[in-house]
């Protein structure tokens, strides 16, 4: 292990953002599920301050110091989030808006303040704005880890109430749980993903590695143990392709841009081909449902001709009356496994009552032939 | 018959709960006995879904209070069953119905423990209940409406209450489902459990209910149905326009 370590620090980079994308796929799902997602981007926003003044006060760049500072501004943030919606007719989806842009203009100013200043020791600061993962040391990798470690277990521990408070709130209060206390406990283990990743990944981009994940995730899956385990994996691959991706000789390029181009690239790819939910798959599902559905109008139209439903006609019959002759032979198939027609002799094809009933009232038929 | 219990399935008194000025329960009074099946009934806006939510807890009122069961609501929770109505939650949640249904046995498994075989045993024998056996692996988007209800009331029977409260169960689902949500019904009671329904049409108080409460942010009359359902009370909570067909 020490000679991958040992490697110019890209052994500490890839893990140390393999693991801050497992966490943000993990908990930023449930964000997604309770839609919150651009709670994330507010509270990440707001932690800017919170590190100039870190670095103003204290005279230090010590990460921790910085952490420490940006943890502070994060929860003055969601307080005052909090407060705003409940103690004025100001909505969340605004008082979000309000403090995002207020806190981070703050940050901007005392930034471009400390940069001003004489002394070269702020040098580095920037990279709080878009994330550089190069900085990542082995330290800050086993930090992480640690971090990983402690708000995993806290998920696992405590499933039944994320899932409840997720779900369905009103419901969990009715079994006597504490609702509000435990969407203050999910948000502070955001706060904690999202503290951790400022760093590696930068204020401005740092949802997207909450969210995107997410989403991408529940494309593939309608289970939430899968869903939230899904996130995780392509969190992980997202964070470590992008840190790397970013730092290839001659490039170095912030790595938050990068992991939010490589994610996006994930969500696109779960929206068009997930077999669920995706795309391509609902597109052709409708196609082979219509295309069922004419062959069974042509069946009992040509039957109908002849003054009873039994009375059968065979595939080359059915392909002459269809503009995708092709097709024709799974869509009777799949007519004969819904028991919506028959083979009434050898070759020969006619629908059965059942069919007929199901041509006369359409609003029965989605759900039908698309199994 | 079972016999008849000590305690009163729902006492509340001097109920008063207003959003911020304006009051949505009013002064309400209201003793309803155990073993019966309770419709709730009055005009949008007449408080029902906080009436229910109050006597839950879920809701801080403004003076009064309410005991179930003969206990405080937070010790009775455990014998109670709360189902909201079905708007309230997003159907696209990464569920089955089992999933959902297994939720009912949380309350029994304290704060650490997972639902193990036993637990999901209970849950499916909450779905045989409601008929929706072959629907518990399904993704819940991909039921009905009257499939959803039942789903939810699966979750409701795997609490093992003694007291149901339900908020418009009747609510945008198929014949089939609300002939077989009444038998439910009438099971639960048969058994010595109560359930607190509310209700919006009105054609079917009487053929339902054993009591009925009518609302209209005060308590308009409560008691048994062919005393209390009367035209005179029910143009006191709903004004002119009864819309009763008779």
């Amino acid at each position: 292990m020490e000679s991958w370590f040992s490697l110019p620090g890209l052994g500490s980079v890839a893990l140390g953002t393999a693991l801050l994308g497992f966490l943000s796929g993990v908990l930023g799902s449930f964000a997604v599920l309770r839609k919150q997602s651009l709670l994330g981007d507010a509270i990440s926003h707001a932690c800017l301050p919170g590190i100039i003044l870190a670095f103003l006060i204290f005279a230090t760049k010590n990460p921790l110091g910085l952490m420490g500072g940006a943890m502070v501004a994060g929860a003055i943030a969601i307080l005052a989030i909090l407060g705003i919606s409940r103690f004025s007719r100001v909505k969340e989806d605004a008082s979000m808006a309000i403090v995002l842009s207020v806190f981070f203009g703050a940050g901007l100013m005392l930034l471009t303040w400390a940069q001003q200043r004489a002394d070269s020791a702020q040098a580095g600061l920037t990279r709080f704005l878009f994330g550089q993962a190069a900085t990542l040391m082995y330290r800050d990798a086993a930090i992480l880890a640690f971090l990983t470690v402690v708000c995993l277990s806290l998920t696992l521990l405590f499933w039944k109430q994320l899932q409840l408070i997720s779900f369905d709130p009103g419901f969990a209060a009715s079994l006597g749980m504490k609702v509000k206390g435990w969407e203050v406990f999910l948000s502070l283990l955001q706060v904690v993903v999202i503290v951790a990743g400022l760093e590696a990944v930068g204020v401005v981009l740092m949802s997207a590695l909450l969210v995107a994940p997410a989403v991408a995730a529940r494309q593939w899956t309608n289970r939430l143990g899968q869903m939230v385990f899904l996130a995780g994996i392509f969190g992980a691959l997202s964070g470590s392709a992008g840190a790397l991706l970013g730092n290839l000789p001659g490039l170095r390029l912030p790595t938050g841009p990068v992991i939010v181009l490589i994610v996006t690239a994930v969500v696109l790819l779960s929206l068009v081909f997930s077999p669920l939910h995706g795309l391509l798959f609902l597109w052709s599902r409708q196609r082979r449902g219509l295309q069922t559905r004419m062959v069974l109008e042509n069946l009992a139209s040509m039957a109908r001709g002849h003054g009873s439903i039994e009375h059968g006609h065979n595939l080359a019959m059915l392909q002459a009356c269809s503009s995708n002759p092709a097709l024709v032979k799974n869509s009777l198939k799949e007519l004969i496994r819904l028991g919506l027609a028959r083979e009434v002799a050898p070759g020969l094809f006619s629908p059965t009552g059942d069919g007929i009933l199901l041509l006369e009232s359409p609003e029965n038929w989605q759900g039908e032939a698309t199994p | 018959m079972p016999e008849t219990p000590a305690h009163n399935a729902v006492d509340v008194s001097d109920l008063t709960v207003s959003y911020r000025e304006k009051p949505v329960l009013w002064d309400i009074d209201l003793e309803i006995p155990q073993g019966i099946l309770v419709g709730i009934v009055g005009p949008n806006g007449a408080g029902k879904t906080t009436l229910i939510q109050t006597i839950l807890g879920l809701i801080t009122p403004l003076a009064g209070s309410a005991r179930l069961l003969g206990q405080s609501p937070k010790k009775a929770l455990k014998q109670v069953a709360y189902v909201p109505q079905r708007g309230t939650v997003d159907w696209d949640f990464p569920a089955t119905a089992l999933d959902v249904a297994l939720m009912g046995t949380y309350g029994r498994l304290g704060w650490f423990r997972r639902p193990g075989a036993k637990e999901r045993n209970e849950a499916n024998e909450a779905l045989e209940r409601v008929g929706m056996t072959s629907f518990a692996h399904r993704q819940i988007r991909q039921l009905s409406g009257g499939q959803q209800q039942r789903v939810f009331l699966a979750r409701a029977l795997a609490q093992k209450a003694k007291l149901y409260l339900m908020d418009e169960p009747f609510q945008g689902i198929d014949a089939t489902t609300e002939a077989a949500l009444v038998e439910l019904l009438r099971d639960l009671r048969n058994r010595g459990a109560t359930a607190l329904v509310v209700h919006h049409d009105l054609q079917s108080v009487k053929e339902y209910f054993d009591w009925v409460v009518l609302l209209n942010i005060r308590k308009i009359a409560a008691g048994p149905v062919e005393e209390v359902y009367t035209e005179a009370n029910l143009k006191a909570a709903f004004g002119a326009r009864v819309p009763l067909g008779k």
